[in-house]
C-alpha cells in the first residue's frame, strides 16, 4: 500500500463527509493509516471500517453517501476508457484466469448489459462469487480494441448486496471466420412439453424423461477472429437462412440416409472456413445470431500494405 | 467458472513464419496440458486457420492411409497437413479433392525430428472445407495484418513472456514476416490488376 493511495481514499471519504462532519483529510488518514499500517487490515476493509464509523457519528445510512465523487453508472453507458465509476452488477460468470497477476475474471452484468472486470491478485480484495450482486465502488474503465471492460484495483470497495438483479441482453456484433461447428448442432430433437424445448439427448429430455421429440434445427458455432472466439448459436430460422437447408429437407436427408448425422456434415462443408460479421444479443458466453451476413473480399487491402511497406 | 474450458484461438500465419517455428512446449506438467508452438514473431499457437490453393494430395501412410496436403499460400510457401485415421473427417476430404482446389483449414501445430534433425512443422487438421477466392484474399489481407501486428509487438520496448521466449529460442530475423506479408499483400494486388 502506497502513502499515495491512503491520501487517495482519505481525500474521498473526506469529501463524502464534508457537508455533515467537521473533519480534515488528515484526521481520515489518520484512521485508515493505523488500520492499514499497525493492524495490517486490507484497504478496502479500512476504508470500509471507517466509513462505517463515521456514518454513524454522522447518524447517516449508507445510501446517504455520494460516491465520493465517482459517477455511478450502469453498465451500457461505460464507454470511455480510464474513468473511475460505481457499479451495482452481478456476477454473471468467473473464467480462468490466465495470469498469477489476475485473482478473478469475469463477466459482470446489470439490467442494461454485460462487461468483462478484471481483479488483480495483488489488490487483495475478497472474492466475488458466481451469482452474487455487488455494490462496486472506485473501479476503473479500460478499453481494448473498442470493447469496454472494468478493472477493481486496490482502491475499489466490494459489498455485497442481498438482492436479485435481472441482467440484460446486450447486443454484440462481431466477425470472424466460423472455425467449428459444435456437437448438438444440425437436425435435433427437442421436448415437447409446454415451455421445455430442452434439446433431447438420445430421445430423452433430462427433465421429461422419454418423450416423442419435435425436429427442429440449430447450429452451435464458433466465431474465431485470430484474437478472440465467440460461440454462435444459429436458431432454425438462422440456420436455414445460412446453410440453405430447410426442416423439411434437412428431415428428409436423415430420413433416406437413416442417420441424423448426416444434417450436420453437410452443413459443416457449407458453413466451416467462411467468414461471417454476426450481430445479435448475448446471452452468458453466446451471441444469438438475430442477423448475419458473410463476408467475402476485404474492403481495403490497400490500408494494410500501406503499413506493411511504412514498418 | 464457466463450464467449459477456454477455447484455443485459431492464429493468423503465413507458411513462411509457421515453418519457423519450431519450438514447442506446454504451459504446465498436466498430461493433458495444450502444446503450443512458438512463432517467431513471439505468439504461442495451439490453433491456426489458414486458407490457401491445395496444390498436392498423396497417401503417405505405410499400413494403414494417412494423406498428405500440401497447401500454398500466395508466397508460394507450403503449409503441410497430414491426415489418418483419427482424422477420418480431413482424410476423406484429401482423398477426394482434385488439386488445385482452395480449401480453408482448422488445425493443430505439430512437430517432428527428421533423421537429419531437423525440425519440420507440420498442421493435422480438425477440418478442411472447399474455399472461395474472396475467403482467400479476406484471410490474406487479416494474416497480413496480424503478422504487423505480432512484429510490432515483437519490437516493443515492453516485450510480454512470449515474445521474450521467442527473442531466447530463435535466430531469426522478423524482417523476414513483415516481407511475406508485404508480397503476399502485393500479389493479391497484381491479381487484381490483372483482372481489370
Amino acid at each position: 500500500m502506497t502513502e499515495t493511495d491512503l491520501r487517495t481514499h482519505a481525500a474521498e471519504i473526506h469529501e463524502q463527509f464534508a457537508e455533515r462532519l467537521d473533519l480534515t483529510v488528515e484526521e481520515v488518514h489518520g484512521r485508515l493509516d493505523t488500520l492499514v499500517n499497525e493492524y495490517k487490515v486490507p484497504t478496502s476493509e479500512a476504508r470500509r471500517s471507517v466509513i462505517n464509523a463515521y456514518l454513524d457519528e454522522a447518524g447517516m445510512d449508507r445510501e446517504e453517501l455520494g460516491g465520493g465523487g465517482n459517477e455511478r453508472k450502469v453498465i451500457s453507458d461505460v464507454e470511455t476508457a480510464e474513468e473511475w465509476i460505481d457499479l451495482t452488477a452481478k456476477v454473471v460468470e468467473l473464467w480462468e484466469p490466465r495470469s498469477d497477476a489476475v485473482a478473478q475474471v469475469g463477466l459482470l452484468g446489470d439490467e442494461t448489459g454485460t462487461i468483462k472486470f478484471t481483479k488483480w491478485s495483488k489488490s487483495e480484495l475478497p472474492s466475488l462469487e458466481e451469482g452474487g450482486v455487488y455494490d462496486l465502488r472506485n473501479v476503473v474503465t479500460d478499453e481494448y480494441e473498442g470493447r469496454y471492460s472494468v478493472k477493481l484495483n486496490r482502491t475499489t470497495t466490494i459489498e455485497a448486496l442481498d438482492e436479485e438483479l435481472e441482467v440484460g441482453d446486450d447486443t454484440a456484433e462481431i466477425e470472424g471466420a466460423l472455425v467449428d461447428v459444435q456437437s448438438g448442432s444440425g437436425l435435433i430433437k427437442r421436448c415437447p412439453v409446454e415451455d421445455c424445448t430442452r434439446v433431447l439427448q438420445n430421445g430423452r429430455c433430462s427433465e421429461h424423461g422419454e418423450v416423442d421429440g419435435e425436429f427442429d434445427l440449430r447450429i452451435k458455432g464458433v466465431v474465431d477472429d485470430g484474437e478472440r472466439v465467440y460461440e454462435v448459436i444459429f436458431d432454425r430460422e438462422a440456420t436455414e437462412e445460412l446453410t440453405g437447408i430447410t426442416l423439411e429437407e434437412a428431415q428428409e436427408m436423415a430420413m433416406d440416409a437413416l442417420d441424423t448425422s448426416v444434417v450436420a456434415e453437410e452443413m459443416c462443408k457449407r458453413v466451416l472456413g467462411r467468414y461471417y460479421r454476426v450481430v445479435g444479443p448475448t446471452f452468458g458466453r453466446y451471441v444469438l445470431a438475430d442477423e448475419f451476413d458473410e463476408q467475402g473480399a476485404p474492403a481495403d487491402p490497400e490500408a494494410v500494405l500501406i503499413k506493411a511497406r511504412s514498418m | 467458472m464457466a463450464a467449459v474450458p477456454t477455447r484455443e484461438v485459431a492464429r493468423r500465419v503465413f507458411a513462411r513464419e509457421f515453418n519457423d517455428a519450431t519450438y514447442t512446449f506446454t504451459e504446465s506438467d498436466d498430461d493433458r496440458a495444450p502444446v503450443y508452438a512458438l512463432l517467431p514473431t513471439g505468439q504461442r499457437v495451439n490453433r491456426v486457420f489458414l486458407v490457401g490453393t491445395l496444390t498436392e494430395t498423396e497417401d503417405v501412410g505405410t499400413d494403414a492411409e494417412y494423406w498428405q496436403g500440401r497447401i500454398v499460400d500466395p508466397n508460394g510457401d507450403t503449409f503441410f497437413t497430414y491426415a489418418g485415421q483419427y482424422q477420418p473427417d480431413a482424410a476423406s476430404m484429401l482423398r477426394e479433392l482434385e488439386p488445385p482446389e482452395y480449401v480453408a483449414v482448422v488445425g493443430k501445430p505439430r512437430t517432428y525430428e527428421t533423421e537429419e534433425g531437423d525440425v519440420n512443422v507440420s498442421i493435422r487438421p480438425e477440418s478442411i472445407t472447399v474455399a472461395t477466392e474472396s475467403t482467400r484474399d479476406r484471410w490474406v489481407v487479416e494474416t497480413a495484418e496480424r503478422t504487423l501486428e505480432r512484429i510490432r509487438a515483437f519490437e516493443s520496448e515492453t516485450p510480454d513472456e512470449y515474445v521474450a521466449m521467442a527473442r531466447q529460442q530463435y535466430e531469426l530475423p522478423v524482417e523476414n514476416y513483415r516481407r511475406a506479408a508485404l508480397s503476399a499483400l502485393e500479389s493479391l494486388q497484381e491479381a487484381a490488376a490483372n483482372a481489370d
